[in-house]
């Protein structure tokens, strides 16, 4: 983008002119954050939990309200000086960014009302102090206060922050750096569970390696991009493959490095292999804003990078997608059955819905996009809620993940037996619940173009279904054990959070009309 | 086209189901009344539905239809409508319903009624949950037959299958789970097949909707005319379940509580096999054409195949599971023979077979709460002991072998018939099939009902009043259908010729040739 302004400027230097309206999401909850860091070094440590949890909450609304206001806006900033190229701008804020933008702000806002559920735990999911050598006469102390190392807050705003970039950014170096923005902390958030401390920064390390790993190939493939292109605007690449005159191979292996990047950030195998250790290790409302909201920002990302970027070499690309996609579900179909955590299982889960996600992306026309964004968004809610029972279900150790503990639980809650399996069953795909209607939409977005893909799809689902399923046998036809775990009653903020997330399953699964025409609206990328 | 008529069919169950359901579970008794009541309700508005169901020339061939728009951007309607096939189907479910709810009325009863030997696990199920689960399965059932949109018909034909799920899982035998979970396997894997082929529907006529009269003669005729039959035929096939698809019914009937187990071989099923004349032969008459030798072939199997199964049974749920494997085949048979009678009979036997099933699998679990034992070897002389649970077993048994007198006679000669005028081998073959019946209908009653008094049958006290509630209107209608089938057959007949002609409109090949004349 540099290029192009000082090449139009003629040497003397004039600024580009920046819609800022347009990112007030972005600055509304980057300035919480900040809020945040301050709040952190000033407020008293009582008052600073429920500081700090204004505050995000109050950022995230503020937020919402922003995007719900911008909700027509189509433009990208900044504005280049002196071109007449349209979508020149490294940030597109148009229908598909706002859309995954509003869903990411929801999802992050029940995460955080996950996160400061204090009444299921001794002070709250959190630990008490990250940093204590673990087993030290410290930290057992600190374990059995209700101290909260309330960091958590604003670094869960950062990851918020690059996640809204993620998916409006239309320059590959800006989504290098959303990239990193949203990463960064949510390695650090691995690390904070308050149980299980060392499989907790066992996860928050191979979190960072893997992804930093990822980070590289990202860059890798940018820079070749680069070298190809010679810009790192999405369109300019675009443009580039029908103008370009430089070596094909350096536009192929970019963008396979550049989806590598993105692929593991969205947990879609063969790059998935971080997900069931990372959500299994962090704290669960931790894995539950990894699950929902990076998976939405991911999902975002690949759609702008695709659809805008390589949208006319599609035939070149779809391969492997493809590839990928029965990778996916075929890994977290298959290796889903032989698990034996729920937090693993969920884990599994979200690897064979990303690759149902991808059966979508396949199709390259506006519906695709649609039902890409309807499915992200039914997704998140559904693996949200799910997430967020989890940490209900306890015994003397905390949470009690162990598929064995979960028999017979039905006996114990039936309220939370019979809302697991309304979500369960929506991830499997029933009718009358969300998780059918977004496969709907994306199977039927697909099939002209990936008729035997859309076939591998549902025998995938056919499969998962036998996982979600047994956990319903458990819940319901089995005997619970012995002291057995019980389940916690939540407070309010996990309450409306869980609601909410039930709610937005059945209502789309009865009423999708308004979200899918959303959707259709909103996924304006080809024109 | 917005009549609620239907609709309000529909809904009654729903709104019952959800208020069992509020109920507490103290309440157990209220929780029964109540769903008996709102089961007796669908059936009399159901009977009325059926007396002003027009069958006169000239008559709608869907009638009651009413149309709303539900999801627009899919082209999805909430259609609902009956032919004469549909709305004789809906009146055997609602008819079953009531039968099966005061026959398990003590079934989860800790003294008397439950079928195995009471435990600490078995006393804590829940009646209202049972109760509510039969009427949420009621709704999912009248959807079914009622829909007139394909999205819809489907969303009924999956959502169907976690009542049911709930119903064995929770209330089942010793082998529930595993039972649960491999019939609910088995039917999404069929589910998820035919959703594809829906989807390919979608997009390969072009259609904006998912009705069905948009869809009819659209289907292009080619191989993806053979794969989208394909994919409708397997869902349809496993429900059913014809052979090679069956093996999951034997377990689920076994360790389905009886009363589960009457509506899951009595209506749920029918839902497979009423899908084959719904939408497999109007949607895809030359695939359907095309794949017919096969579907008979696999139908005379399936006719002889369980038999045999069912004579080598010991375990009395399992055997009836068997047996309607075998009278699946002749559905099958009468169905794929496109021909009147056997279109005709196939209805009629779906309808007869539900009665029929539904009041043996009813009888039979009347007998094992009484000996606690699946197994037919641990009675014996039981007629001594029980006469009028011995007379209402043996009715029922001699409508399983379709004793002429009977109504199962009747849709059994019809198909019969039907298939002989087109496939005269396998109708042979096929009649060996009811030789087969009164074998092992024989046996069994023998085996558990004569002979020397075994002690354990000593103690059976015989059925009371409300047990004989339960199955003597079935019974009494299956007579009465036997001696005078013909309202019913007017209510079927212009529907199955509708149904044929759509086969025939598009392919007038010569080998189906005109429909031979009726028997009348």
């Amino acid at each position: 983008m540099s290029m192009t302004v000082l090449a139009a400027a003629g040497g003397a230097i004039s600024t580009p002119s920046v819609a800022y309206h347009a990112l007030m999401p972005i600055f509304i909850v980057l300035g919480a954050a900040l809020l945040g860091v301050i709040v952190e070094a000033v407020v008293p440590r009582a008052d600073r939990f429920n500081a700090q949890l204004l505050v995000t909450i109050a950022g995230l609304v503020g937020a919402l309200v922003a995007v719900a206001l911008l909700r027509n806006t189509r433009l990208t900033t900044p504005t280049p000086v002196g071109t007449d190229k349209p979508f020149a701008g490294s940030l597109a804020i148009d229908g598909v960014g706002l859309f995954l933008q509003g869903t990411i702000l929801i999802l992050a806002l029940m995460a955080t009302l996950l996160v400061s559920e204090r009444s299921v735990d001794i002070g709250s999911p959190i630990v008490a102090s990250a940093a204590v050598v673990v087993g030290s006469p410290t930290d057992r102390t600190l374990a059995r206060s209700s101290r909260v190392q309330t960091e958590v807050f604003p670094l869960l705003l950062f990851a918020v922050s690059g996640m809204l970039i993620f998916p409006v950014a239309n320059n590959l170096l800006l989504m290098f750096v959303a990239l990193e923005v949203l990463s960064l902390p949510l390695y650090l958030m691995a690390g904070l569970a308050r149980r299980r401390r060392l499989l907790s920064q066992e996860a928050s390390l191979k979190y960072f390696l893997l992804g930093a790993f990822a980070s590289a190939f990202f860059l890798y493939g940018l820079a070749l991009l680069y070298g190809y292109a010679n810009t790192v605007d999405l369109p300019g690449i675009f443009e580039a493959q029908r103008t370009s005159t430089k070596s094909d191979l350096l536009l192929y292996v970019g963008l396979a490095l550049l989806l590598v990047g993105l692929l593991f950030k969205a947990s879609v195998a063969p790059f998935h292999s971080w997900t069931p250790d990372v959500y299994h290790g962090s704290a669960t409302p931790v894995a539950a804003f990894m699950a929902s909201c990076t998976k939405v920002a991911a999902f975002g990302a690949l759609l702008r990078v695709l659809y805008v970027g390589f949208a006319g070499n599609a035939w070149n690309w779809r391969p492997i997608i493809w590839a990928v996609a029965i990778a996916s579900m075929a890994v977290g179909a298959i290796l889903g059955v032989t698990q034996t955590d729920v937090k693993r299982v969920l884990a599994y889960s979200s690897i064979a819905h990303a690759g149902f996600i991808l059966v979508g992306l396949v199709a390259v026309t506006k519906d695709a996009a649609a039902s890409v964004l309807f499915y992200v968004l039914t997704y998140g809610f559904s693996t949200l809620a799910a997430f967020g029972l989890v940490m209900l279900v306890r015994d003397a150790d905390g949470e009690a993940t162990h598929l064995s503990q979960w028999s017979g639980l039905a006996r114990k809650s039936p309220m939370l037996a019979a809302v697991m399996t309304v979500l369960l069953l929506s991830m499997t795909g029933i009718p009358l619940t969300s998780g059918f209607t977004s496969k709907f939409f994306v199977f039927r977005a697909a099939w002209h173009t990936a008729g035997p893909l859309v076939v591998i799809a549902l025998l995938a689902s056919a499969v998962a279904a036998f996982y979600y399923l047994r956990i319903v046998v458990l819940m319901f036809f089995a005997d619970p054990p012995e002291n057995g775990p019980t389940v916690a009653i939540p407070g309010w903020s996990a309450s409306v959070a869980l609601t909410f997330g039930v709610v937005v399953t059945v209502v789309l699964g009865v009423f999708p009309q308004p979200i899918i025409d959303l959707a259709g609206k909103a996924a304006n990328l080809l024109g | 086209m917005h009549s609620l008529t239907l609709v309000i069919l529909v809904l009654i169950p729903l709104v019952g189901s959800v208020g069992v359901f509020l109920l507490k579970e103290h309440q157990a008794r209220l929780a029964k009344l109540v769903s008996l009541a709102v089961a007796l309700v669908v059936l009399v508005y159901t009977l009325v539905l059926t007396f002003r169901f027009d069958t006169g020339p000239g008559a709608d061939r869907f009638q009651y239809q009413g149309s709303w728009t539900w999801i627009k951007s899919f082209g999805v309607h909430l259609a609902v409508g009956v032919d004469g096939i549909a709305i004789v189907l809906v009146l055997m479910a609602v008819l079953l319903v009531p039968a099966v709810m005061l026959s398990s009325w003590n079934s989860l009863d800790s003294r008397a009624g439950a079928e195995e030997v009471v435990t600490a696990d078995t006393r804590r199920r829940s009646v209202k949950n049972l109760y509510g689960l039969m009427l949420l399965l009621e709704f999912f059932m009248v959807g079914a037959f009622t829909a007139t949109d394909v999205f819809l018909f489907y969303v009924f034909f999956e959502a169907m299958l976690v009542p049911m799920y709930f119903i064995i899982g929770s209330f089942g035998g010793p082998r529930r789970q595993y039972a649960a979970m491999k019939f609910f396997l088995y039917s999404l894997v069929g589910g998820l097949l035919m959703l594809a082929a829906v989807i390919g529907l979608y997009i390969t006529t072009g259609s904006r909707t998912f009705a069905i009269a948009d869809l009819i003669g659209k289907v292009p005729d080619n191989a993806t005319q053979k794969w989208l039959f394909l994919g409708f035929f397997i869902a349809f096939a496993i429900k059913a379940p014809l052979v090679p698809f069956h093996t999951w019914l034997p377990d689920a009937g076994a360790e389905a509580p009886a009363g589960g187990a009457a509506l899951l071989v009595g209506v749920l099923d029918k839902v497979g096999t009423f899908g084959f004349l719904r939408y497999c032969l109007p949607l895809f008459p030359n695939a359907s054409t095309y794949f017919a030798p096969a579907v008979l072939i696999l139908s005379v199997i399936g006719i002889l195949y369980a038999a045999f199964l069912v004579i080598g049974q010991r375990d009395m749920k399992r055997l009836v599971a068997y047996t309607s494997v075998a009278h699946f085949g002749f559905i099958g048979l009468g169905i794929f023979a496109f021909t009147t009678q056997g279109g005709s009979g196939a209805v009629l036997y779906m309808v007869n077979h539900g009665l029929s099933t539904g009041a043996l699998f009813i009888v039979v679990g009347l007998l094992i709460a009484r000996g606690k034992s699946r197994n037919v070897d641990d009675y014996g002389g039981a007629a001594k002991v029980t006469p009028v649970l011995a007379g209402l077993f043996l009715l029922t048994g001699l409508s399983a072998l379709a004793l002429p007198g009977m109504s199962t006679f009747v849709s059994e000669f019809l198909v019969l018939v039907g298939t002989f005028t087109r496939h005269k081998g396998l109708a042979v073959l096929a009649t060996t099939g009811t030789v087969l019946a009164a074998i092992y209908v024989l046996y069994l009653y023998q085996r558990a009902f004569q002979g020397k008094v075994s002690e354990k049958v000593t103690k059976f006290r015989d059925v009371n009043v409300r047990e004989v509630a339960a199955v003597a209107p079935l019974l009494a209608l299956i007579i009465f259908l036997g001696v005078y089938p013909k309202p019913l057959l007017d209510v079927i007949n212009p529907a199955v010729k509708a149904t044929l002609s759509d086969v025939h409109k598009s392919d007038p090949a010569p080998k189906l040739g005109p429909v031979a004349g009726g028997h009348k």
